[in-house]
Formats: C-alpha cells, sequence, structure tokens
C-alpha cells in the first residue's frame, strides 16, 4: 500500500499515516483573505496564490522574482522590509521543477508576512534578490551550497557553509548524510578582502591579517580576514562554516522527537528557547498545545535562558576587551540558573528537556521555591555588572560609536533580536506574534539609539531586567497544576506503569517508538524570541516520521553577514568589541 | 596510617608518612618514589629520576590551550570560571597561542573545515604536548555521523585522554584534567 503525497511523484512507502485530520492552520480563512488583497495589490499574472497556508503563500514565477519582491517592499501599504528567510526544498523528480526556493517577508507597519515560493531546476538559475534586500547574501549562497541553486548576479556564489573541497550539494535528497571529503590544508582557499577605497595620501603600505578561526576573539569558530592601511581595517571579509554540524541533513534522517537533542546545539547558550521553538512548530503542525503547566514552566525558564544568554554574551564581549573582572561576576548567576536547569531535567546547558505536545518530566516540587530566589538574586549580579561597565571609562571609550549600523541597513540586512532594536525597531516576536501566554505578561521592548556596540549592550542589559519582570509576574500567578504532556498517544508517550499493565499502553508505545509521531502532510513555520533575534523552524511533513525539511531560520546568520561592512573603517581593536557585541553563537550561525 | 600498594597510582601517593609529617625532617617523597625509611645523612638529600621529577613538575603546572569551537567550550568557560575553578590545580594559565602551551583541550565538534586549523596548531605547541578531547564530538563526532564532521579528533592528533559527556560537566572536565595529570606524572606520553 502506497500513498502518494502532494509534494513529489515518489509514492510514499512508510507506514499508513495516522487517523489525523489534514493540516489546517488556525484562521486559515483570514489568511487566505489576507493572501487575495496582497494578490490583488501586486496585480501580476506571475504570480499565484496557495490557499490554505499558514501564511499568505505565493508561487511566483522565476524571472519575475526580483520585481515582486520589489514591489512587496517598496509598496507604501505592503512595506515587506524584513528578509527573514531564503532557503530551497528539494522535491527531485517534480515536474515543474526540482527546487523550491522559498522567501519570507515581514512587514513592520502590518505586523505581518507573507512566503513567496519559486520552482526551479538545477540549470535554471533564479534572479538574484541582492538589488533588493542586502539580507539574502548569505542565504542565496547557502541555498547554491546545500542544493546547487543558481543564483543570477550574486557577486561572490561560492560555498559558504561546506569546505572547498567538498562534492555535491548536501541537503539534497540523494546524497549520502554520511558522505565525507577529505580537507587538507593545501586546499584552502586564500581568501583576500575587496578594497574599495584605499587612500592615496597614505604612509602605510596595506597588509592582509588573518584572525581566526582559532583565535581567542573569535569564539574559536569564525574566520575573519582584514586588509590594513596602519592599523586601519579598509577591507575585510568573513568565513564561516568551521561549525557546520549538518542540523538540517541530521534533521531528515531522524525523527520528530529525536530532533530534539540536535535544537539544543544551536543556540548552545539558551538551549531551551530553541527546544520550546522546535516543539511549538511541530505542535503547530499537529495542531495540539501544550498544557497550561508545561507553557509555563517553559516560558519560566525560556526567560532565564534569555537572561543566561545575555550574560554570557557580555562576559565574553568585555572578555575580548580584556576586562577579566566582569566574566567571573557574569558566570557566577549563570551557574545558579544551570541549578535551576539541572534541578528540573538533569542537565544543565543542553537540557533537552522539552517534547512534542510538553515537557519530558515535571518540574520538581521545590521549582518555584527556586525560581523566587534565583529572580531575587539576579538583581544585584545585573546592577554590580552594570556599574563595572557604565562606570568605566575604558569600557565606554572602547564601545561608542563602535561598529554602528543605521536602521536601514540593519533592516535590509535581516537583523531581528538586540542587535536590531539598538537601532531603535522595537521589533519582538514575543510582542508581535505572541506564543505561549507572552501577551498576558507587561513588559516593554528596550530599544535603543545609534546602534553601536554601547546601544547593544545596554539594550541587552536592560532585557534581562525585563525579563525578570516576565518572571515576577510568572512566580505570582503560581505553577497551574495539571499534567505536563498532552494526552494524546499519537504524541506522548504513555506513563510507563501503564506500558507494563495494559495492553493498548503497550501498542502505543511501541507504535511510537518505532513508527514516530507523523504529522499530517503539509508545511508551517514557527518563531520564537531567541537570545539573539527571531528564531524560526519551517517544517515540512510528508506524513512520515521523519520530517522531509526542517529549515532554521537563525539570528545569528543574517546578523553577521553585514560584518564586513560595519568594520570597514575602524581598528582591530573595535572590530573586536564589534563582534562580540553581536553575540554571534556558532553553533546556531553554522547549524 | 595506611600504605598504598599500587606502584602506579600518584593520586594515591606512596608515602611513608603521611603528607607533611616528615616534611620538619626534610623528607619529601616524590611520587613514584618506594616508600621506606631515611637511612642517616639521607634526610636533606632528595634522590629520584629525572623523568618522575619532570612528570611530577609538568602535570602540576599544566598550560592549557582551549581549542573551543562549540557547546563544550561553554562548558570549559564555566570550569575556568569562578565557580568550578581550575586554578586549585595548577591549570588556569590559559593560553591562546600554542607556542606557550602544553594541553590543547579540544571542546566541541570538530568538522571536516576545521581539521586542517587544528592539525596547524597541534603542530605548532611544543614538546612535551597532550590532547584532551572533550565531549562526545571530539571523541567519536558524537550523534553527528554527518557529512561534514570529523568522526573523532584521533583521525588526525593522538589523545591522551577522553572526556565522556555531551556536553562533560565542568567537574567531568576537570576529572579528565586529574587523570591526564596522572598519566603525565606516570611519564606516559603517547604520540
Amino acid at each position: 500500500m502506497s500513498t502518494p503525497t502532494r509534494f513529489s511523484s515518489m509514492p510514499y512507502t512508510g507506514p499508513a499515516p495516522t487517523n489525523r485530520s489534514p493540516y489546517i492552520p488556525k484562521g486559515v480563512d483570514a489568511i487566505d483573505k489576507r493572501g487575495e488583497e496582497i494578490e490583488a495589490k501586486i496585480a501580476a499574472p506571475y504570480v499565484t496564490s496557495v490557499p490554505g497556508q499558514d501564511l499568505p503563500t505565493f508561487i511566483v514565477e522565476r524571472e519575475k522574482i526580483v520585481e515582486v519582491l520589489r514591489k512587496l517592499k517598496e509598496d507604501t501599504e505592503l512595506r515587506f522590509e524584513l528578509p527573514v528567510d531564503l532557503f530551497g526544498v528539494d522535491y527531485p523528480r517534480r515536474p515543474e521543477g526540482r527546487f523550491d526556493v522559498v522567501y519570507q517577508l515581514y512587514s513592520f507597519k502590518n505586523n505581518e508576512r507573507v512566503r513567496l515560493v519559486v520552482h526551479t531546476d538545477e540549470d535554471k538559475a533564479v534572479p538574484s534578490s541582492l538589488p533588493v534586500f542586502q539580507g539574502f547574501d548569505w542565504f542565496e549562497r547557502e541555498a547554491w551550497d546545500m542544493y546547487g541553486i543558481k543564483f543570477d548576479g550574486h557577486y561572490n556564489l561560492r560555498r559558504i557553509l561546506t569546505h572547498e573541497m567538498f562534492q555535491g550539494h548536501a541537503l539534497r535528497k540523494d546524497y549520502d548524510p554520511a558522505q565525507r571529503w577529505l580537507l587538507t590544508e593545501k586546499d584552502v582557499a586564500k581568501i583576500v578582502p575587496v578594497v574599495e577605497h584605499h587612500p592615496e595620501d597614505s604612509d602605510f603600505e596595506q597588509v592582509t591579517l588573518n584572525l581566526g578561526p582559532s583565535h581567542p576573539a573569535t569564539h574559536g569558530t569564525l574566520r575573519i580576514v582584514v586588509t590594513l592601511d596602519g592599523e586601519r581595517i579598509i577591507g575585510a571579509d568573513t568565513e564561516i562554516g568551521y561549525l557546520h554540524r549538518c542540523f538540517e541533513k541530521m534533521s531528515e534522517t531522524h525523527t520528530y522527537q529525536q530532533v530534539i537533542p540536535f535544537t539544543d546545539r544551536l543556540n548552545y547558550c539558551s538551549a531551551i528557547i530553541n527546544n520550546v521553538g522546535y516543539c511549538m512548530a511541530v505542535e503547530k503542525l499537529l495542531g495540539i498545545e501544550a498544557p497550561p503547566r508545561a507553557q509555563y514552566i517553559r516560558l519560566v525558564l525560556s526567560e532565564f535562558m534569555r537572561i543566561a544568554d545575555h550574560l554570557v554574551c557580555i562576559a565574553t564581549n568585555v572578555l575580548d576587551m580584556g576586562a577579566l573582572t566582569n566574566f567571573w561576576y557574569l558566570f557566577q548567576p549563570r551557574e545558579e540558573i544551570y541549578q535551576l536547569v539541572e534541578a528540573c531535567c538533569g542537565a544543565r546547558l543542553l537540557p533537552t528537556y522539552t517534547r512534542v505536545g510538553g515537557l519530558s518530566v515535571d518540574a520538581p516540587a521545590n521549582f518555584l521555591d527556586m525560581a523566587k530566589t534565583l529572580v531575587k538574586k539576579l538583581p544585584k549580579h545585573i546592577d554590580d555588572a552594570e556599574k563595572l561597565l557604565l562606570r568605566n571609562r575604558i569600557f565606554l571609550q572602547r564601545v561608542e560609536g563602535v561598529g554602528a549600523i543605521t536602521r536601514e541597513s540593519a533592516i535590509n540586512h535581516g537583523y531581528t533580536g538586540p542587535c536590531l532594536r539598538a537601532t531603535g525597531v522595537a521589533y519582538d516576536v514575543r510582542k508581535a506574534h505572541p506564543y505561549m501566554g507572552y501577551e498576558t505578561y507587561d513588559f516593554d521592548i528596550p530599544v535603543a539609539e545609534g546602534g553601536d556596540t554601547l546601544a547593544r549592550t545596554l539594550v541587552r542589559l536592560e532585557e534581562m531586567r525585563q525579563s525578570l519582570r516576565i518572571l515576577r509576574q510568572a512566580i505570582d500567578r503560581g505553577l497551574p497544576a495539571g499534567p505536563v504532556i498532552v494526552d494524546d498517544p499519537y504524541v506522548a508517550l504513555p506513563p510507563k506503569e501503564k506500558v507494563y499493565n495494559e495492553m493498548e499502553s503497550l501498542i502505543y508505545h511501541f507504535k511510537l517508538i518505532m513508527h514516530g509521531i507523523q504529522p499530517p502532510v503539509g508545511e508551517t513555520y514557527f518563531q520564537v524570541e531567541g537570545g539573539n533575534g527571531e528564531l524560526g523552524f519551517h517544517l515540512v511533513s510528508d506524513g512520515s516520521k521523519n520530517p522531509y525539511r526542517v529549515r532554521v531560520r537563525p539570528p545569528c546568520f543574517a546578523v553577521y553577514q553585514a560584518f564586513r561592512k560595519m568594520i570597514v573603517g575602524q581598528t582591530i581593536a573595535d572590530a573586536i568589541a564589534t563582534l562580540g557585541s553581536l553575540n554571534i553563537i556558532a553553533g546556531e550561525l553554522d547549524r | 596510617m595506611s600504605k598504598i600498594e599500587h606502584n602506579d597510582s600518584i593520586i594515591g601517593r606512596k608515602y611513608a608518612d603521611l603528607p607533611g609529617q616528615g616534611a620538619e625532617k626534610g623528607a619529601i617523597t616524590l611520587p613514584g618514589e618506594r616508600a621506606r625509611e631515611p637511612e642517616a645523612g639521607e634526610e636533606s638529600i632528595l634522590l629520584t629520576t629525572l623523568e618522575t621529577a619532570m612528570g611530577w613538575v609538568r602535570g602540576n603546572s599544566l598550560w592549557p590551550m582551549p581549542f573551543g569551537t562549540a557547546c563544550c567550550a561553554i562548558e570549559m568557560m564555566s570550569m575556568l570560571a569562578s565557580h568550578y575553578d581550575i586554578a586549585r590545580f595548577g591549570a588556569e594559565v590559559v593560553r591562546f597561542s600554542p607556542r606557550q602551551a602544553d594541553l590543547m583541550i579540544v571542546a566541541g565538534t570538530i568538522v571536516d573545515k576545521m581539521g586542517p586549523v587544528l592539525k596547524k596548531i597541534y603542530d605548532q605547541m611544543p614538546e612535551p604536548k597532550y590532547v584532551l578531547a572533550m565531549g562526545a564530538c571530539a571523541t567519536s563526532g558524537g550523534f553527528y555521523r554527518a557529512y561534514h564532521v570529523m568522526q573523532g579528533i584521533d583521525e588526525i592528533v593522538p589523545v591522551d585522554i577522553w572526556v565522556p559527556g555531551c556536553p562533560p560537566t565542568p567537574d567531568g572536565l576537570l576529572y579528565g584534567i586529574l587523570k591526564l595529570k596522572e598519566k603525565i606524572e606516570r611519564g606516559e606520553i603517547r604520540r
């Protein structure tokens, strides 16, 4: 028995799908209506709307994509200014072209999103969207690297995540997940930054300097090549991929539950937020919701993790600048946060605490007391750190006006999170698309002006206080009673004692272990506010136990691509300070 | 007062006396030295082999070079920071230059793109040098059996100590460093 899927002519030969209804997103009628409105506004024959999706979705003809992107961006009523994501999906042997290129845009004006899909093939190039959105620069390179999708007019279409000797395109369905290629030192490509302007009257000759990937200030896995005129940077280039751990390919070879540990290792400074983001994306696809108790614990731990993430960011940033004291001060409260996580699930850094549909185990009885003690302790640590930083003249001189980015440039590069808020844009996923009941909490979005390193530090310091504010309100409300995982045998494992004593539970247990969760056929996108910005998961399900495609929208990836432009004209010391303040987490950058 | 019989154990030192007891007599018992009563005239003289003395010194002053790439690096930072405090064991002088270090802590996943870098840095370290593979990824590739992940750093560099865990706790890493210290004091070098 085989059931053909919507996606390809390849028949689905796995186990029969569960008795779930097909995926119908929440509020689908309103979304379709909005899609028709947008389609009417673009008013072009080469745009076809696709009904029944979780976002207004359009199929656009390949040659016209840049035109459509420009229209969406520049239309005064739509203003889709933020390039959120661009990625490929592979459907081998599909008649209308093997690959999908999926674009997602966000509009600050209307607080809405739109998804564009382009069908293409191995030999058909898609016009590059760089003239409209600078932020798709690396995303297009990644689609080339992973799928071999060509982009016409891209200035630098070379591999980005995999190494120089890599053969083939790894995320294609016919690529063996374990096929490695050898890279030796003689094959490593030389990077020469493009120098746009070299002053004629300079007393110095040009020197090209390599920083990283093993360099104390590049946090282990980032490589920066700068061309210097004296001490001033006149050209810079960045190379990434030194921690490309194939998250997306690994997700396709594991079941939905097994992907959760991989998500931990994306942004490993705030792992629970990733867990929550992924699990809520699968829950959205399944049409279920975690019980209130699980949501509450998820929210509390997410906010603690956000604080821990910002603590690590500030600590390592000032450590790179030579301020060791802050490092000791800021790592202590972080340890105490990890003690709470450890009490909940036994792991510190990478807890894998959530499950699809809830949590793995209930929180300990003294969860609220521990959280309360922690919330009382933390403000003092944050105040101490703030005093150490903002009353320190050396720190201020090293960060004021350093590594600044304008608001327009930040938006055009797809910035989200603290780095975007440091340029004065009050965009926070928790406010824009509330989840887990964030709409019921009273908190502010801190913004700063200037977009420089100081602004980013100030935003992070204030965000920790706002997180504490949320936590205080949550603690006052108390822990809701009830289970921590949904009562659905197709999603959650039955309790162990039932498995040993009841036939049905044993069967459900067996089915779930052997065949996994099988969400309905469909695709969905879900976003959460991670430590560094909007962390989104785009899932494509073909009804089998393994995800057909898991796309993670990494905030660091968008943030870091503008770095080489931010540091031109500054000194190396400034570049180091800037890099630390962007909080680039390699696990998330390279995946 | 119990005598420890294992000849190869360093943590359990082979003291004839309790630690510090014979100090006023000038008797210092080095690891590896057979426990015995000092003979006349021998109380202020220290007899051992050069290797044992050097091993003892080396093991107590490791200079780590943190080759941190991923999640494990965060736990390594925890170990270096005040709460766990590696300074208690004499290995707190973290050097980012391989030329000044004798212990490379490989913390995190090493992918194929990073391979040549790791090899180069290892080659730059002066002898004697030791490598600690921290965590499942550095040990065996961990659960990343994937097209871009090295399946354990022993593909390219010799490893002295493997620390299991994903990531290992800071205590686990501390234990690994203490185990390496024992190995160094025994004079074992793997290359």
